[in-house]
C-alpha cells in the first residue's frame, strides 16, 4: 500500500497525461514530458494509460517496496548501481526489497509505473505534478527522502494476480520477472538526434541567414533547460522587423525566439501564452525523443509539413497501440499456475 | 490552431474573441481540449484521436468557426463575472505609483482614482496559472514597461504598462510598474475555478487603506 522513498533522485515527480480544459485561466497542462514512456510503463502493469506514474530524471530514487509490487520501468535506459532495476518488462518486486531506479545510461528520462497506479488526489482534473505553482502530484512537489507513495489498496493481490498471467517468468533474489522486454519507442542513438518541425507563425519575420541556422544548425540543450522549456545554444537568431508580437496562446513544442536570439522549445509545464516570435513548432510526434534529450545533447531540426507530422504521429501510436493490445490480451487471459 | 484577428491590441476586438471563445465553449466538442482567448488571437487546442480519422483538424476548426460566427455570439457580460478587488496603492505595497504620477503630470490620489474608476476587463488570463492581462485602463495612465525588470514582486502585486494592468498570483519577476497590492487570493487549484478572474470578467478596483488590507488579510485563512 505505500511505497518509501529512501533517496528521491533528481527531480522525480507524480505525471500523467497532463491537465487539460483550463488553459484558458493560464494553467498549464503538464503531464509526462515522455508520454509514450509513461503509457508503455502502464500497459505493462496493467494499467490504463490514466494511471500516475513516477517521472524520473538524470537520477533516479531509492525505493523501499512495502509489500509486492508489480511494476514497469520504461523510457531512457537507467541503470549502473546495485539492485537497479530492469527496464521496458514487468517486474514483480518482493516485499521489503530497496530498489534503485539508477541513473540514466541512455536518454534522461524513465517512467515507474505500479500496479492500480500511484494513488494522489487529482487537482483540476489531473495527478500531474507542477511544482512552479505547488500543485497537483505528492504534494505539489518533487519527491524527497521519507516520502511515502499511496498505491492500491490491495496493491500485493493485484500484483500477483496480473503477474500470473504473464509467460516466461524468471525468479531473481529481490524479484521475479519475465525472458522478453518491450522494444523502446523514444530514445535515439543518432547525434545530433533529429527533430521534425514545422515553420512557426513567424518564421517569414527571421532573416534568411537565420532561417537557414534553425533547420540546420545543431543546437546543444543547455543545461539551463527544464521541465517547462528546453533552450538551445547556438547562432542568434534574428528577425528582418522588430515590432513586437502580442502576446498570444503557445503549446508543447512552439520554439519562441526571445530578444536575445537564442530559441526556447516549450515542453510539458510551459506557460500558456508568451509574447516571443514563434519561428517553428516541433511536430508532436518528436516530443518523447526530445524529452529524452539530456541538458549537453545536440538536436537538429527538420523541416516537415503538418499533414507528414500527423502522418508520423499516427503511425508511432499505432505501433505503441499493437504492443498494448498484445500485453492487455495477455492480462486478459486465464493465470499460468506452475 | 491559432486564428489571428488583429497584429494590434483593439479592445472591441477582444470582446468579439472572448465571445467567440464562449460560444466554443459551449459547444463542448468532445475534439477540443482547450479554448484559448489571447489579445487578440484565440487558440483551439486539439486532441486528434478524438477526430474521426481522415477529418482534418484545420478544416473542422474552420467549419466550427464559421458555424459559430454565423450564429448569434453569446453576450459577454451574460456569461462573465464582475470582480471586485480591494487594492492599498500605498506606500511599500506601491513603489512605483510616485513615479507613475510624475510621468503622467498627476497627483498620486489622481492616479488612483482614474485607475480605480476605469472600465477594466480581463482581456487574457496567461503567464502563469490565473494571471489576467486587464485592459481598460484610463489612457492618460499609459506608461511603457520598466527599462530594467524586477527580479521579485510579492503575490498580490498590481502592476501597470502600456494601458494594461496585471495582478500576480505568485512571487514573480516583473518589468511592470507597480502600483498596488491586493490582499485576494488570485489563484487557488482547490478552487472549482481556481482564478479569480476570467477571460472576460470586469474588473472593478477598489482602494483600500493599509489597515483595511491588514484587516483582510488576517482575515484570510492561508
Amino acid at each position: 500500500m505505500t511505497v518509501h522513498v529512501l533517496r528521491p533522485g533528481l527531480l522525480s515527480t507524480i505525471q500523467d497525461l497532463g491537465r487539460y480544459g483550463l488553459q484558458h485561466l493560464g494553467v498549464v497542462p503538464s503531464g509526462a514530458m515522455d508520454h509514450c514512456a509513461h503509457r508503455m510503463a502502464n500497459a505493462l502493469v496493467g494499467n490504463d494509460d490514466e494511471a500516475a506514474t513516477l517521472e524520473c530524471t538524470i537520477v533516479g530514487p531509492e525505493l523501499m517496496f512495502g509489500e509486492d509490487a508489480l511494476v514497469a520501468l520504461c523510457g531512457g535506459t537507467f541503470g549502473g548501481k546495485t539492485n537497479a532495476l530492469p527496464g521496458g518488462r514487468p517486474v514483480l518486486v518482493k516485499a521489503g526489497a530497496r530498489l534503485s531506479v539508477g541513473k540514466a545510461v541512455r536518454g534522461s528520462r524513465a517512467y515507474l509505473a505500479i500496479a492500480g497506479g500511484f494513488r494522489v488526489p487529482r487537482v483540476l482534473g489531473s495527478h500531474s505534478t507542477y511544482v512552479p505553482a505547488q500543485f497537483g502530484g505528492h504534494s505539489g512537489r518533487a519527491l524527497q527522502a521519507g516520502d511515502r507513495l499511496d498505491t492500491a489498496p490491495d496493491l500485493a493481490e493485484l500484483s500477483t494476480q496480473r503477474f500470473l498471467r504473464l509467460r516466461n517468468s524468471v525468479v531473481y533474489e529481490l524479484w521475479r520477472t519475465v525472458r522478453w522486454s518491450v522494444p523502446d519507442f523514444t530514445v535515439r542513438v543518432e547525434d545530433p538526434v533529429t527533430i521534425r518541425a514545422m515553420e512557426g507563425r513567424h518564421y517569414g519575420q527571421f532573416n534568411a541567414e537565420s532561417r537557414q541556422a534553425f533547420y540546420t544548425h545543431a543546437w546543444r540543450v543547455s543545461i539551463n533547460s527544464n521541465r517547462m522549456g528546453y533552450r538551445l545554444e547556438g547562432p542568434a537568431l534574428g528577425r528582418k522587423r522588430t515590432a513586437e508580437v502580442l502576446s498570444e496562446p503557445t503549446c508543447l513544442g512552439t520554439v519562441q525566439v526571445p530578444n536575445d536570439g537564442s530559441p526556447i522549445i516549450l515542453m510539458a509545464d510551459h506557460q500558456t501564452t508568451g509574447g516571443y516570435p514563434k519561428i517553428a513548432e516541433v511536430a508532436s510526434v518528436d516530443a518523447p525523443a526530445l524529452a529524452q534529450v539530456a541538458p549537453g545533447g545536440l538536436v537538429r531540426f527538420v523541416k516537415c509539413s503538418l499533414e507528414e507530422a500527423h502522418y508520423a504521429e499516427d503511425e508511432m501510436l499505432g505501433r505503441l497501440r499493437a504492443v498494448r493490445n498484445s500485453l492487455q490480451s495477455m492480462f486478459a487471459t486465464q493465470a499460468i499456475h506452475g | 490552431m491559432l486564428a489571428d484577428f488583429r497584429e494590434t491590441l483593439d479592445l472591441e476586438a477582444n470582446v468579439r474573441i472572448q465571445r467567440l471563445a464562449k460560444a466554443i465553449q459551449l459547444r463542448r466538442v468532445a475534439w477540443i481540449r482547450d479554448v484559448v482567448p489571447a489579445l487578440a488571437s484565440l487558440a483551439i487546442h486539439i486532441d486528434r484521436g478524438r477526430l474521426t480519422p481522415g477529418d482534418s483538424p484545420q478544416r473542422m476548426c474552420e467549419v466550427l468557426l464559421s458555424d459559430c460566427l454565423a450564429e448569434q455570439l453569446p453576450d459577454l457580460d451574460q456569461l462573465s463575472r464582475t470582480v471586485e478587488l480591494p487594492v492599498c496603492y500605498e506606500g511599500e505595497f506601491a513603489p512605483d505609483i510616485e513615479e507613475i504620477a510624475r510621468s503622467c503630470g498627476l497627483t498620486v490620489s489622481e492616479v488612483i482614482r482614474r485607475h480605480a474608476a476605469s472600465p477594466h476587463r480581463v482581456l487574457m488570463v496567461g503567464f502563469v496559472p490565473g494571471h489576467p492581462y486587464i485592459g481598460g485602463s484610463d489612457s492618460s495612465l499609459s506608461v511603457p514597461r520598466r527599462a530594467t525588470p524586477r527580479q521579485r514582486v510579492s503575490a498580490g502585486s498590481v502592476a501597470i504598462a502600456n494601458c494594461q494592468t496585471v495582478v500576480y498570483p505568485f512571487a514573480s519577476p516583473s518589468g511592470w510598474s507597480i502600483i498596488g497590492r491586493t490582499c485576494e487570493r488570485i489563484f487557488d487549484a482547490s478552487w472549482p475555478q481556481p482564478a479569480l478572474m476570467a477571460p472576460g470578467d470586469r474588473v472593478k478596483f477598489i482602494p483600500i487603506e493599509r489597515e483595511e488590507f491588514d484587516r483582510r488579510s488576517r482575515r484570510r485563512p492561508s
